[in-house]
């Protein structure tokens, strides 16, 4: 996994590339956490992630928690076809905000 | 392209026992699935089910332990059955401790068993013999 930031006012889009796995998990957690608790609106960019296990989606569900709780949000755009299967299996899709 | 009935398959592969070692298993049983008559949908979730239980094994069976350990995940193909087999040397699994999370309790962790069974036809937890601790079952008909 790879990824790219960048901060246009109060939002912070994460460009997430590759596969997600338990593997680099804590990776996409230390990028995408620290954006939430400075009270960013956070958008995960995930066009270009061909791969999510149970561990990214995870990810995505904490991550969306930890919004809620600081009264933030984190959107997900741009989500390629793979992971919205995953996503739509573990029928999160009306939990998760997606664009 | 031929039908599934007429091919058979036999293919194992060994890992070491580390999240480190995902990718390889993924790109094993893509390999493996690129020789049978599948829908690109039907490899992925194929994928995504043996690439969850081996994370299983890395997780809950190796649980907070470092090891050098090895497992072995066997395919095979017979009459379109296809038969997907887990062995590892970690702790034995407690069959009615493993349980997904209920689908309407949102929070992370139980999703992977979730996916397994949504994915394959059934699930079977067994002693592994020796030397294999636990050796899982996942059975689908393709």
């Amino acid at each position: 996994m790879t990824y790219k930031t960048s901060t246009e006012g109060n939002i912070a889009t994460v460009y997430l590339d590759g596969e997600i796995d338990m593997d680099v998990t804590e990776k996409a957690k230390e990028v995408i956490f620290p954006l939430i608790e400075a009270k960013k609106e956070v958008h995960i960019n995930l066009s270009a992630v061909q791969y999510m296990d149970s561990s990214g989606i995870s990810v995505l569900i904490e991550s969306h928690q930890k919004a809620t709780e600081l009264e933030t949000k984190v959107i997900l755009k741009e989500i390629s076809k793979s992971v919205l299967k995953v996503i739509m299996m573990a029928k999160l899709e009306q939990i998760l905000n997606l664009d | 392209m031929t039908d599934n009935k007429t091919i058979s398959i036999n293919e194992h592969k060994d890992f070491r026992v580390s999240s480190s070692s995902l990718k390889e298993v993924r790109n094993f049983s893509r390999d493996v699935f690129e020789k049978l008559n599948l829908n690109q949908d039907l490899k992925d979730e194929l994928v995504l089910a043996i690439a969850e239980a081996a994370q299983n094994i890395v997780k809950h069976a190796y649980k907070d332990q470092e090891t050098d350990d090895r497992m072995e995940i066997k395919i095979s193909l017979n009459d379109s059955e296809l038969e997907i087999g887990f062995f590892d040397k970690g702790r034995l699994v407690e069959k009615d401790n493993v349980r997904h999370r209920k689908i309407d309790d949102v929070k992370p962790g139980g999703l992977g068993t979730f996916f397994i069974q949504e994915i394959m036809d059934a699930v079977v937890f067994k002693e592994g013999d020796k030397p294999w601790i636990n050796h899982l079952v996942l059975t689908k008909k393709i």
